[in-house]
């Protein structure tokens, strides 16, 4: 008998052993689930709970239920890897042996780690919206709020979902709008980058959607410390807040850097195309806890999955696995006002617009705002629940397609130094 | 992909000035892509781009800041010092190597 292990039942986690577990047979093949969570947190709809939109009972499921038949699920954390026996020691102190281990345990927000950012003004004046506990905190703080200075802001990349503290600005400004106190809110959004987003066509259009709405962009900005009442710069650049909502830095589980397999941030280092863990042979790292050169987001979990799971097959009989994963990406970003832009994208090709073909409901627009976007990403929480994390298969191709993308006009050439 | 005169000689380089093939940077190089961007290399902005030089030949990618400060231990404060308002750019822009991916 041969054990896959898996730890983290996340997006990933789920999903591997959703898909894997039909395709290995069981008097061949035990798989055992590690994770500590009792409940499943559905994280893309956190965005909304701060503007009452979702209830925390939309958005959490029993762990449990979406693991299938013939997986053992055992509920604790874990302590480190030790890979030259193939073995994971677990918080309580108990063992598991593995043939074959898969690293599901994605990434976490860690004010603690800017100073003063996790400190008495946290859940008060400073808010984060990527735990639920903070995202409702941040719900009670907007529905007492009167005006002032609200700052949105990101602290280091890479962090999940990039795109949501964007969409969190775009809904706040909506927000406001629709209570009539536009007027009376300052809404900065400051970044470590030099725009609004990592690639230069979705940043540009983007960076258009804030001036449009009078959102004022402060980039550059890479902070040391959260003061009381302000940010401030590792270059001495300072902020003023009177409602801060940032994205704390984002890492990895600590186990990651005790097992000699972390990158800075506690991200596994892997091959971008296999996820095979650096120096290893039969450990892999999928969705957010691996170090790729693409956004960390559910998307990407899910189409590497998909590559995973061939590949894996192939690499247990002991065949080279052929399949490359291509960096895949789509991401719906709200927009307000009832709309939605969608950007899909991979390693070698950044957001473009154009359409994006998509069976019965027809084609949605990228790159550009519209209602069709918006009752997409409102259609996916449905389609998370019963369709991606089950395993089953989502009617969009695993690789990015060229197909209905607007190649952008070459740049011209110049020599001058625009940094 | 452009091809830049730099020193009188040609260089490679993406659509805004980063050297795409860091074989053809040496010091001389460098001292001319500083001048470019308004800095004078001292002996600190030499040890960040050497640190910076060998982490890219190690790990085929250009150090965040963060790895700067805890592989290379250079303090993030220092780097903004040296390489003002945007750091892991001008030090990637001098040193030759790919503008960085922490932008992903």
């Amino acid at each position: 008998m041969r054990r896959l292990l898996v730890l983290g039942a996340g997006t990933a986690g789920t999903t591997v052993v959703n898909k894997l577990r039909p395709l290995l047979p069981r008097e061949e093949w035990e798989i055992t689930v590690v994770e500590p969570a009792a409940f499943h947190l559905y994280q893309p709809g956190l965005l909304f709970v701060p503007f009452g939109r979702y209830e925390p009972d939309q958005l959490l499921k029993p762990t449990s239920q979406f693991l299938p038949a013939g997986v053992t699920l055992i509920t604790e954390s874990v302590e480190r890897i030790d890979r030259e026996n193939n073995l994971v020691e677990l918080a309580g102190g108990a063992t598991l042996d593995y043939d074959q281990l898969v690293i599901a345990t994605g990434t976490h927000a860690r004010p603690d780690m800017t100073p003063g950012m996790a400190g008495p003004q946290l859940g008060h004046t400073v808010h984060e919206f990527y735990t639920l506990p903070g995202a409702l905190a941040l719900r009670k703080a907007l529905e007492a709020w009167e005006g002032g200075r609200l700052v949105v802001h990101l602290t280091e990349l890479p962090i999940k979902c990039p795109v949501a503290p964007l969409e969190f600005a775009f809904l706040a400004d909506d927000h406001f709008r629709r209570l009539g106190i536009r007027d009376r809110v300052e809404l900065t959004f400051a970044t470590p980058l030099s725009g609004a987003f990592t690639k230069p066509i979705a940043s540009e259009r983007l960076g258009d959607m804030l001036d449009q709405r009078g959102i004022i962009v402060e980039p550059d900005f890479y902070v040391e410390r959260v003061d009381e009442g302000a940010l401030v710069s590792y270059d001495e650049r300072v902020i003023p807040f009177d409602l801060l909502v940032t994205v704390p830095l984002n890492m990895g589980a600590e186990f990651v850097a005790r097992s000699g397999l972390a990158d800075e941030l506690n991200h596994v280092k892997v091959d971008p195309y296999t996820f095979l863990a650096d120096g290893c042979q039969n450990v892999f790292a999928l969705g957010d806890a691996a170090a790729l050169p693409i956004s960390k987001a559910g998307s990407v979990a899910h189409f590497a999955v998909e590559v995973f799971v061939e590949n894996f097959l192939e690499h247990i009989d002991g065949r080279p696995m052929k399949r490359e994963f291509d960096g895949h990406a789509n991401c719906f970003v709200e927009s307000g006002a009832g709309k939605a832009l969608l950007i899909d994208f991979n390693y070698d090709t950044e957001p473009l617009p154009g359409t994006y073909p998509l069976s019965v409901i027809g084609p949605l627009k990228l790159l550009k705002e519209t209602r069709l976007n918006h009752l997409g990403k409102l259609a996916f929480r449905p389609i998370y629940w019963h369709m991606l994390l089950p395993g089953r298969r989502l009617p969009v191709p695993t690789e990015m397609s060229m197909a209905g993308k607007e190649m952008p006009t070459p740049q011209p050439e110049r020599e001058d130094v625009t940094l | 992909m452009t091809v830049a005169l730099i020193q009188g000689r040609d260089i490679h380089v993406d659509a805004e000035g980063f050297l795409t093939d860091p074989g053809e940077w040496d010091e001389g190089l460098a001292e001319k892509l500083a001048t470019n961007i308004g800095i004078a290399l001292t002996e600190s902005h030499w040890s960040a781009i050497r640190f910076a030089r060998s982490d890219f030949e190690a790990t085929g990618e250009t150090p965040t800041l963060r790895r700067m400060a805890t592989a290379g231990g250079v303090p993030t404060k220092d780097i903004f010092a040296l390489f003002p308002k945007k750091p892991a750019k001008k030090l990637a822009y001098v040193a030759g190597l790919p503008k960085p991916v922490g932008c992903v």
